[in-house]
This record gives C-alpha cells, sequence and structure tokens, in this order.
C-alpha cells in the first residue's frame, strides 16, 4: 500500500514538474508549427522561456492607482494553474490528490483562475482592461455550462465525476470512447478548451489588435515578472487542458492504482506526446482557420452547448451511448 | 452479429444522424445544408442496415440500399441543381446561397434544439417503456429530428431551408418506423418514397418559378398578393 502511495505520489510530482517546464516548450512548439506552416523560419521552440528568463530578470512596475487585485491575479492565475497540474490524471490516475481531482472542483478552479485575472484587468481603470476583462466573462459564462454539461455526460457511464474514475473506466473498455456520447462529449470539450486558452477562432493569441483581443487586453498592463507568471500560467493552463483532452478520450498510457515506476515512466511519456501531438493538430488548424467575430463566439459556443447536451441526451437515450 | 456490437453499432448511426439533423440549425450556407442533409441520409441507410443485419432480412438491407440512394444522393443531387440555377439578371447570388435572416436567429435555435431534445425525450418515455431494447431506446433521437424539422420549417425563410426542413421530418418519420417496428412492407417504404421524390421535385419547380418572378426564394416576400 505504502509503495503504491509512493509511486503515486512520484508520479504527482513528475507530473507537477513536467508542466511546469514543459508548458512553455508546449507554447513555442506550437509558435514553431505554425512559422513554418506560414513559410517563416520560426523562433525555436525554446524561445518562450528565453522570452520568461528576459521578463523575469527586469523591474516590477505597476500603473499608478492600481490595488490588491491588480497585484493578486497573476499569483492566484499561477497558484490555480499549479494546482490543477497536480491534480488532474495526467500521468497517473494513483494520484494520493485524487479526492480532489473532481471536475466540478477542476473546472471551478480554472474559472477562479480566469476571474482573478479580469478582476485585475478592472483594476487597471484603462479602456483596454475594462473591455478585456468584459469579453474574458462573457465568454466564461458561456464556456461554464457546456464543461458542466459534457462533465455530466462523462460521468454517467462510470457513476462519478473523478476524473481519475472517469480515466480508469475509458482505460478498461477502450471502445467506449467511440459511443454517440463520448464523442459529442469530446467535441463539445475541444471547443470548450480553445474558447478556455483563448486560441484561434475565438481570441488571436498573437494579436494586439484592440477590436479582437480578449487574453491580451486584460494582461495589456503586466510587465516584468508578473507578466512572465501570466505568460506561464497561461501556457500551463494550455498544457493541462490539452493534458486532460487527452487523458479523457484517448486514455492510453496512463498508469493506473498499483502499477509500478515503469508504467509512471511510460505515462510521462505517453503524456508528453499526446498533449504535444493535440498542441501541433491545434497548431495546424489556426493556420488554416480564421478568428469569428466577437459576436459570432456566442454562436460557436451555443453549438458546443448543444452537443454537450445532445452527448447527456445520448448517454440516456442510446443503449450503446451509455 | 452479437448484442453489444448491435447496441454499439446502431447508437452510433443514430448519433450520427441526430447530428446531422442538428447541425443543419447552425450552418448558414445552404450547399453545406444540403450536405448535412446528405450526411443525414447516409446515417439513416446505415441504421437500416444494422437493423437489417440484426434480423438477417435481406429484404430490409436492400430497403436500407433503396433508402440511402434516395436520401443521401438523388435528394441533394436535386436539391443542389436547384441551388445551383443562377438567378435572373444582375444576380445577387451570395445572398441567395445563404440563410441570411433566419426568423430566430442561429444561437437561440441551436439552445431552442436542446429544449426540443428534452421534450422528444420526455414524450417518448411511454413509447420506450413498451418494449426497452436498443432500438426503440433510439426513439427520442428520430422525434428530435422530427421537432428540429418542424423548427427549420417554421423559422427559416429560403425554400431551399425549408425544403431541407421538410425532408427532415420525413427522414425522422421513416427511422421511428424502422425502430419501431421491425421493418416496413417494401411497398409502403417505396410509396412513401415517390411520395418524397415527387414533393421534392415539386418544391424544386416551385422555386424556379419563384425565381423567374420575384429573383430571390425569400418566403418573407411571399406575404402580398401579386397582380
Amino acid at each position: 500500500m505504502s509503495g503504491d502511495l509512493m509511486s503515486g505520489l512520484i508520479a504527482t510530482v513528475l507530473q507537477v514538474v513536467l508542466v511546469i517546464a514543459g508548458a512553455p516548450l508546449l507554447v513555442g512548439l506550437m509558435r514553431q508549427v505554425r512559422a513554418r506552416m506560414e513559410g517563416r523560419a520560426g523562433a525555436g521552440v525554446p524561445q518562450p522561456w528565453r522570452d520568461l528568463r528576459k521578463l523575469l530578470r527586469k523591474e516590477p512596475t505597476e500603473p499608478r492607482d492600481t490595488g490588491w487585485p491588480f497585484r493578486l491575479a497573476p499569483l492566484v492565475l499561477a497558484g490555480t494553474a499549479l494546482v490543477v497540474a497536480a491534480v488532474v490524471p495526467l500521468v497517473s490516475t494513483a494520484s494520493p490528490l485524487d479526492s480532489a481531482a473532481d471536475l466540478f472542483a477542476v473546472t471551478a478552479l480554472l474559472a477562479l483562475g480566469s476571474v482573478a485575472l479580469a478582476l485585475g484587468g478592472l483594476d487597471t481603470g484603462t479602456a483596454f482592461g475594462g473591455m478585456g476583462a468584459s469579453r474574458e466573462v462573457t465568454v466564461l459564462a458561456l464556456v461554464e455550462p457546456t464543461i458542466l454539461v459534457s462533465v455530466f455526460a462523462l460521468s454517467v457511464r462510470a457513476g462519478s465525476t473523478n476524473l481519475g474514475a472517469i480515466v480508469n473506466v475509458t482505460e478498461a473498455d477502450p471502445m467506449r470512447v467511440l459511443s454517440p456520447a463520448s464523442l459529442l462529449a469530446a467535441v463539445a470539450l475541444a471547443v470548450v478548451t480553445i474558447a478556455e486558452t483563448g486560441r484561434i477562432p475565438v481570441d488571436n493569441p498573437s494579436t494586439h489588435l484592440e477590436l479582437t483581443m480578449i487574453h491580451e487586453a486584460m494582461v495589456l498592463e503586466y510587465s516584468g515578472p508578473d507578466l512572465a507568471l501570466i505568460e506561464w500560467a497561461s501556457a500551463a493552463r494550455l498544457t493541462v487542458l490539452l493534458g486532460l483532452l487527452g487523458s479523457l478520450f484517448l486514455p492510453w498510457g496512463v498508469a493506473t492504482a498499483g502499477t509500478g515506476a515503469l508504467a509512471v515512466l511510460i505515462g510521462v511519456a505517453a503524456f508528453a506526446v499526446k498533449t504535444a501531438a493535440l498542441g501541433v493538430l491545434l497548431a495546424v488548424g489556426e493556420v488554416f482557420m480564421a478568428k469569428l467575430r466577437l459576436f459570432r463566439i456566442p454562436e460557436l459556443l451555443a453549438g458546443s452547448f448543444l452537443l454537450a447536451l445532445l452527448a447527456v441526451a445520448a448517454s440516456f437515450f442510446l443503449a450503446g451511448g451509455a | 452479429m452479437n448484442d453489444s456490437m448491435y447496441a454499439q453499432w446502431l447508437a452510433l448511426a443514430c448519433g450520427a444522424f441526430l447530428l446531422a439533423g442538428v447541425l443543419v440549425l447552425w450552418r448558414r450556407d445552404l450547399a453545406a445544408i444540403v450536405r448535412l442533409f446528405a450526411l443525414q441520409g447516409v446515417a439513416l441507410g446505415a441504421m437500416v442496415v444494422v437493423l437489417g443485419l440484426r434480423q438477417g432480412s435481406v429484404h430490409l438491407v436492400a430497403v436500407a440500399v433503396g433508402v440511402g440512394a434516395l436520401r443521401a444522393g438523388l435528394l441533394p443531387y436535386l436539391m443542389r441543381r436547384a441551388l445551383d440555377t443562377p438567378p435572373p439578371g444582375n444576380g445577387t447570388a451570395g445572398e441567395e446561397a445563404r440563410e441570411t435572416r433566419p426568423l430566430v436567429n442561429v444561437a437561440t435555435s441551436l439552445l431552442a434544439a436542446a429544449v426540443l431534445a428534452l421534450v422528444a425525450y420526455a414524450v417518448s418515455q411511454p413509447i420506450v417503456r413498451l418494449s426497452p431494447g436498443p432500438a426503440t431506446q433510439a426513439v427520442p433521437v428520430a422525434l428530435t429530428v422530427l421537432l428540429v424539422g418542424f423548427f427549420v420549417l417554421v423559422t427559416r425563410r429560403r425554400a431551399l431551408s425549408q425544403v431541407v426542413g421538410f425532408l427532415l421530418i420525413d427522414n425522422a418519420i421513416t427511422a421511428t418506423a424502422f425502430l419501431t417496428t421491425s421493418g416496413v412492407p417494401l411497398v409502403v417504404e417505396l410509396g412513401v418514397s415517390l411520395d418524397v421524390l415527387l414533393a421534392v421535385l415539386v418544391l424544386q419547380v416551385l422555386t424556379t418559378r419563384m425565381r423567374a418572378a420575384f429573383g430571390g426564394t425569400d418566403l418573407g416576400e411571399l406575404r402580398e398578393l401579386h397582380d
């Protein structure tokens, strides 16, 4: 039993380290793929780490008349990202924090980070900060029900909203992934992941055009180490969400309870490969897609909500879907 | 074909059937709507093939091939031809190829479809309870598509999207028939299919005449009597 606990602990620590170190590399990889496909040379995969190092050396500055929400936002964002990275079953389902790996809790933690950042954006009192915060909260309000409903669809077959339990059930019976409920939930969660991490077609991460930016508008006033923290936390959220999609719908290689060190190593490799593959897929998709108009985004998210609801319905309607 | 395989394949076909029906509400591009309708025809055909293989009935598989050919091949072809006919005069082809101003906007209609799915589930409970099995349990899917078809008929303004709405209803009725009974007699199915084909041909002629008379197929223009 204590051996199990040890391997679970090691897996969790490995997972957190992997997310901390790997998140900027994932962003770098995606930028590199985009650059190559657009015919540019690209800055290289480790470029986000170089950017972070540069930002960390700079002197921290603060706009006048900002209060504690502005100072606290990067810390809360990074803190929630770290906690989520520790609890979700990316490498192993036998984590000692398994009881906290509830999908509702994870969703709430991610939302807490987004809300903190939105408050930080509002606190600056600039036009852009307020605009970005208002847009972010609009998207967030539409994303939240979709996540909850599609999670519900996934938890029907596991009988639990615990992420580890859901991944275990899927791993035991991989054909379940092909059921309509699971496919619909997968599409809904993928759309939501794109919206939540601010990628095309919801938000363009590489623009600073005032008409279109969402995430960038909120962080416009941050500089130096604070900005580094926010950039890192955004990358970590992207990594965790992509890894979670991978674990929920492609659960191969995730270590389960009672397996040894080798399974944990396989889990690490599988997590890295799956997340990188999903990231590359997302980047390739972004090359071929244009950003949606802001007023069309509710349409996209209503569509994903409908898919999530149909996933729940299908898991009750269809005998093979449950 | 064993039990779990049968249930899985039937569920997959029903899922595709439902998804295609619902996505019709999402797309504005009429060509994409016709493509989705063709996809739904394929799903319907696959559903009937699975049912036929389950019952070991060659006859049902033959019907499935016929249903698939009509709904995934011929009807979409006819609609695409109606779509490709260039409007007379200085045509506003861009306006004409899209569902520009549905009476209910797209986001709201998607949410309405979600409500319709729940209604369909609620009202079909007595039917499902009569003889629970994978096929009967899929009846709510067919009813959802039926209600979505009605919704498309009521809220869309282009003649072609209304034709698609009508055909969605027909697809749903066919699906319900195959799911609840163990196969419709060939004569009945043939009669219904010919009826549908005729309706689409008439509507196609009507659409062309509307274009010739008004230069567009916006049914909002038909409210007044013209001399």
